[in-house]
């Protein structure tokens, strides 16, 4: 890590005007790097707030906003004295250490870089859309519910007429030909049977680890019954070596038989059970601690346990690259096939987040934003439909049903960070719920909950980004994009639309290609692009001014996890000294640090990289599973260091990559609406 | 169960089968490998966990007659309600005549002369994924017609209208294009504004429509509303809906705005710019093109997907509508799609129950099957045929490439070669008979010799 770091700070240039800095403003005191990083990731927030004179503080927030006028407050909040920097950021000569800014930064909140009558047009903009919402949340679930019994009792009606429909008139009548004996829902019945099933599958390995945990605990008796002996009886047995001893006669039993994993759990069943209470609890104490780790694949017990939970069918590809052994690994191309044709016995999920899980697989549905939204809508149908089993809480029973939803979703594809934050928001929703609400007022108001997450958090997030990115682009402007980003989409078709002229360049990589749709769209707006793949990087950057990114998830220590090749355009454009803006929405950030991209990743299928379209000939590589020597990967995401991003735009104003830790410190609570 | 109900259209009596179906044996009930066709439809619904169906027959009674077999067939295993219709009111008016009974969100509808293994669970999923309107079950067809016998230009014809010509989108989803029945020797013409939506159309003839479909159910119900001189789904319903996918009249009524009401979804403005912004729903250039297009929100609006789904080459699919395919499935279902008989084989390829009796020097090759009861005298032999149960049949009997259903008669010297015979037929001594059909209860004088001819009692 230090051999890395090195170089860099002195590569890095000191250049780094990003909106905050009047021009004419003198440097602050500089400090060193680690410093600066120290403060903000360690101090908590306390002591940062109450030294509002000092200079040290890094960046000042603006008061908390109340979370439900959030997204028409931030718009409409008066103009910040900011003066936004005309200057081209490229050919900056303000020096300024990197970690540490200009106490006139300390707008960054409320950096609004609109004119006041554009804001004006924004609020009527929105003030459209609040009502429309204001309508979902008042429409409730009854007109769902009352078509139903009526064509049921229709039907109920007809079939006791019996089989005279016939006819002229085209409607018939029913004739029950076979009926089921276990009358009121088979299928319940059968789901129960099979849930039944499945945990008599799920309690036989854990037979075999308690008799594993007998054994340790036999093995450990009869040692402390040893160092017993040894001391020849001098000491009292202290109460645990007490317990140990007939632990140890039943164990000496037990070695005697010859059946070894069944055998312990009939003969001692006392010492286990003395024994679990011991060993739990330190390890429940220790995953308090623990932030939930995540599930690594190359934990062989683990992996077997979740494939027996597992709705999604499996295989694991042959040639898996070792590196990447963590990562789950499997053959692409069996699981949609597999999950369609099990359609029907996908009982327990709920339709449309069967729907979600499919398009997820099948790639219907990519991109950050889209896999978010896509989801929140199928967990906001699910609640509607929702209703809460007898003797249940609908707080714990909710809470446990997205759970399962969103293991399937997994099992579909690895959740985004940006769908893990969504997440564990509705799931906090769920358990803030107030007692008193009855079920259809909770379900309700969880249903709004979400509704206004996407529109605060995503839709209306995105146009503040779109309004705060826009003023970075000028007339003349070379902009490069990499892949597909919706908000960067977003930016240039609201920059082409007030009337800037600037160019744009898109670069694109194989195997997906996303960037050509982006291009198709931006063209058919009239933009002028240019196409290129990622390996004419450098060729091209000369003529960039400014790079926009867009980003899956934006990490406290700076880093930006996007997609890949993301990182290899930001360090092209650093070198180059083109101005690096990412463009991500704030419920997108995360607390995680991460340094590389491996130990947390996405892999794809590897065989669209021996792919190449439109050169069918070029099949080089067919049957490369065969070869054993050969491994092919194909990584979503990677990781750009903190160094090459000059800027991130979100919905709190632009900053520095530096002062990621403060938005996820201050503004989780307000993001989740803990 | 997902939202999907389950429509199963068994038919009646049909004409195309005419000496092989009676007023006793409906084309429901036709055995193959002895086995109501109905029941390979009903065990496909049965495997995927779909046991609420709906099975539409036409005619009072041979409703009562499948209704019949239906419940001794199935008792405790599915919940089957049988709706008889009147007869040549077509598939479109046998839904019309079910669909207020129908209230769930999507409705599957299976033909019941269907004999596949292709889940259902895929077409299902298929249209769920892409919110589709319509999503049909396309596959290849199998081999028609026995190939060492030359085909003759009836035969030709029949295989002709089996397939269909179908446009596809490069993803190969989406349906673009679809010629049915007597359309297929036509030219084709397919409409501009959706070749240049698509930007590329593959057409194909090497499919079949198999008669499986998942629907849109208000979708469904609206056309069948408003279209009432729609006779059949395939032939008018499906290409209705993949002709006007981009100028959608169903979808002007408003009735896509109540829809996505009724689902909890956002309000349709809404919904139309998180469509565009997040392309939520777009695999291909589809949609992207759509997008394109300088169309006001609500000309988007008003386009509808219909899509497909292509089952793999290595699934069975078929369908019982012709004598032909009749003799077909016959044949693979012992043969080549044997996993679909739900018989075990013995080590010679074939099943003989155990009650029936083989005189001496009689064989029975592989791939056939000898039902119960029946019985054979000395010097016969069976090649890639099926008999029923409880016949009885001479000595010095040739049967090949046939179908031999239950409790016939078929004395000595009889020569039997690609044809259908049906119950209770007697076939004195001697008689040839090629490429025949009897109809039931037929009796064939000593002696005769038949060559393509269907034969049935007047």
């Amino acid at each position: 890590m230090d051999l890395r770091r090195a170089p860099r700070t002195v590569i890095d240039p000191k250049v780094r005007q990003v909106g905050f800095v009047t021009p004419g403003a003198a440097p602050p005191p500089a400090r060193s790097h680690s410093v600066a990083t120290d403060a903000c990731s360690t101090s908590p927030p306390a002591p940062d707030l109450s030294l509002p004179g000092s200079s040290i503080s890094p960046v000042m927030i603006p008061p908390p906003r109340h979370a439900s006028a959030d997204g028409l407050s931030s718009l409409t909040r008066p103009a910040a004295a900011v003066h936004v920097p005309a200057s081209p950021l490229r050919h900056d000569t303000v020096q300024i250490p990197i970690g540490s800014y200009n106490p006139s930064e300390i707008l960054l909140g409320s950096s609004p870089m609109i004119s006041p009558s554009s804001r004006l047009d924004a609020g009527s903009e929105f003030s459209d859309e609040v009502p429309t919402s204001a309508w979902l949340s008042r429409r409730g679930s009854g007109k769902f519910a009352s078509s139903f019994p009526a064509s049921s009792g229709e039907m109920m009606a007809m079939k006791t007429t019996g089989g005279g429909g016939g006819g002229n008139t085209p409607k018939s009548s029913l004739t029950t030909a076979s009926v089921v004996k276990t009358l009121p829902g088979v299928s319940e019945k059968d789901g129960g049977a099979l849930i039944e099933m499945q945990n008599e599958g799920t309690s036989k390995p854990q037979k075999q680890k308690t008799s594993k945990a007998e054994r340790r605990a036999i093995q450990e008796a009869q040692r402390a019954a040893k160092a017993a002996a040894k001391e020849a009886g001098g000491v009292k047995p202290s109460a645990s070596s007490g317990g140990a001893i007939p632990a140890l006669k039943q164990g000496k039993v037990v070695k005697h038989s010859p059946q070894k994993k069944d055998g312990p759990q009939v003969t001692a069943p006392v010492t286990t059970s003395e024994k679990k209470v011991v060993d739990r609890l330190p390890e429940k104490d220790r995953k308090k601690d623990v932030p939930h780790p995540r599930m690594q694949f190359d934990d062989k017990h683990r992996v077997e346990k979740a494939k027996r939970r597992a709705v999604v069918n499996q295989s694991e590809a042959r040639n898996r690259v070792e590196l990447f052994r963590h990562l789950p690994q499997y053959i692409h191309g069996t699981q949609l096939p597999d999950l369609e044709s099990k359609f029907f016995q996908l009982d327990p999920m709920h339709p449309s987040v069967c729907k979600v899980g499919l398009q997820y697989l099948s790639g219907d549905i990519s991109g950050g934003n889209a896999r978010c939204i896509a989801m929140l809508l199928a967990f906001k149908e699910a609640i509607g439909d929702y209703t809460t089993p007898p003797e249940k809480a609908l707080v714990r029973d909710l809470t446990a049903k997205i759970s399962s939803y969103v293991s399937f979703l997994i099992e579909c594809r690895p959740l985004s960070i940006s769908m893990g934050n969504a997440i564990r928001f509705l799931k906090n929703r769920i358990a803030k719920l107030p007692h008193t609400l009855s079920e259809s007022e909770a379900k309700s108001s969880l249903q709004s909950d979400i509704d206004r997450f996407i529109n605060e958090k995503i839709v209306i997030a995105d146009k503040v980004i779109v309004r705060h990115a826009v003023t970075k682009i000028r007339d003349g402007d070379v902009l490069l994009t990499y892949g597909s980003s919706s908000v960067v989409e977003m930016i240039f078709l609201y920059a082409h639309e007030l009337g800037k002229h600037f160019r744009v360049v898109v670069v694109d990589s194989r195997p997906n290609l996303e960037g050509q749709a982006l291009l198709r769209r931006l063209v058919a707006k009239g933009l002028n692009c240019t196409y290129t793949h990622i390996n004419a990087i450098s060729y091209i950057m000369h003529e960039v001014t400014r790079v926009f990114l867009g980003a899956s998830s934006v990490l406290s220590n700076g880093t930006v996890y996007s997609r890949v090749g993301t990182a290899c355009v930001a360090m092209a454009a650093h070198a180059f000294q083109v101005p690096v803006l990412i463009c991500c929405e704030a419920y997108k950030f995360h607390e995680r640090v991460q340094l590389d991209s491996i130990c947390s990743n996405e892999l794809g299928d590897p065989d669209v990289i021996s792919m190449v379209p439109g050169r069918k000939y070029l099949n080089h590589l067919d049957n490369w599973a065969d070869n054993e020597n050969l491994q092919l990967l194909n990584l979503t995401y990677d990781a750009t260091p903190s160094d090459y991003v000059s800027m991130i735009i979100t919905d709190y104003g632009m900053l520095p990559p530096t002062s990621v830790p403060v938005i996820v410190r201050e503004y989780r609570r307000e993001h989740l609406w803990i | 169960m997902m939202d999907f109900q389950v429509v199963v259209l068994a038919g009646g009596t049909a004409k195309k089968l005419a000496p092989l179906v009676s007023k006793e044996v409906p084309k429901a009930l036709l055995p193959v490998a002895n086995r109501p066709v109905l029941s390979y439809v009903l065990e496909l619904l049965e495997s995927s966990n779909l046991k609420d169906l709906i099975v539409v027959v036409e005619g009072e009674d041979a409703a009562l007659r499948v209704g019949g077999w239906i419940s001794g067939a199935y008792v405790d295993r599915l919940h089957v309600e049988v709706a008889a219709v009147p007869e040549d009111v077509g598939t479109a008016g046998a839904l019309r005549a079910v669909a207020h009974h129908l209230t769930a969100n999507d409705v599957l509808i299976v033909s019941g002369d269907l004999v596949s293994d292709v889940p259902p669970g895929a077409v299902a999923a298929t249209h769920r994924r892409h919110g589709a309107v319509v999503t049909t079950l396309l596959c290849y067809a199998p081999v028609s017609g026995p190939s060492d016998t030359g085909s003759s230009a009836g035969k030709d014809k029949v295989k002709k209208s089996r397939y269909n010509i179908v446009g596809l989108d490069p993803t190969r989803q989406l349906l673009l294009h679809i010629a049915a029945g007597a359309e297929v020797e036509k030219d084709i013409r397919v409409q501009k504004n959706i070749l240049r939506a698509v930007g590329q159309l593959e057409i194909r003839a090497d499919l079949m429509d198999a008669h499986m479909y998942a629907f849109k159910r208000t979708v469904l119900q609206d056309v069948l509303d408003q279209k009432d001189t729609f006779h059949s789904i395939r032939q008018d319903v499906l290409p209705y809906l993949v002709r006007t996918q981009l100028r959608s009249e169903i979808s002007a009524n408003g009735l896509h705005k109540v829809e996505d009401n009724a689902n909890g979804r956002v309000s349709s403005q809404n919904y139309v710019t998180w469509m565009s912004q997040h392309r939520e729903i777009a695999p291909s250039a589809y949609q992207e093109l759509l997008a394109l297009s300088p169309r006001s929100p609500e000309n988007a609006l008003r386009t509808h997907k219909c899509c497909a789904y292509i089952a793999s080459k290595s699934k069975y699919c078929a369908r019982l509508n012709s004598i032909q395919a009749f003799s077909d499935i016959n044949r693979d279902v012992v043969g080549e799609a044997s996993h679909l008989s739900g018989y075990s084989f013995s080590s010679q390829n074939n099943i003989i129950h155990p009650s029936a009796e083989l005189g001496s020097k009689t064989t029975v090759g592989p791939q056939c099957m000898l039902a119960e009861g029946s019985q054979m005298g000395d010097k016969c032999s069976v090649k890639r045929s099926i008999i029923g149960r409880h016949c009885r049949i001479g000595s010095n009997v040739k049967i090949v490439n046939s179908v031999v259903m239950n409790h016939v008669t078929i004395e000595d010297g009889c020569l039997v070669q690609g044809s259908v015979i049906c119950s209770n037929v007697h076939l004195q001594e001697r008689v040839v008979l090629k490429d025949c059909q009897i109809g039931a209860g037929y009796v064939v004088t000593s002696g005769s010799e038949y060559k393509s001819e269907p034969l049935a009692r007047k």
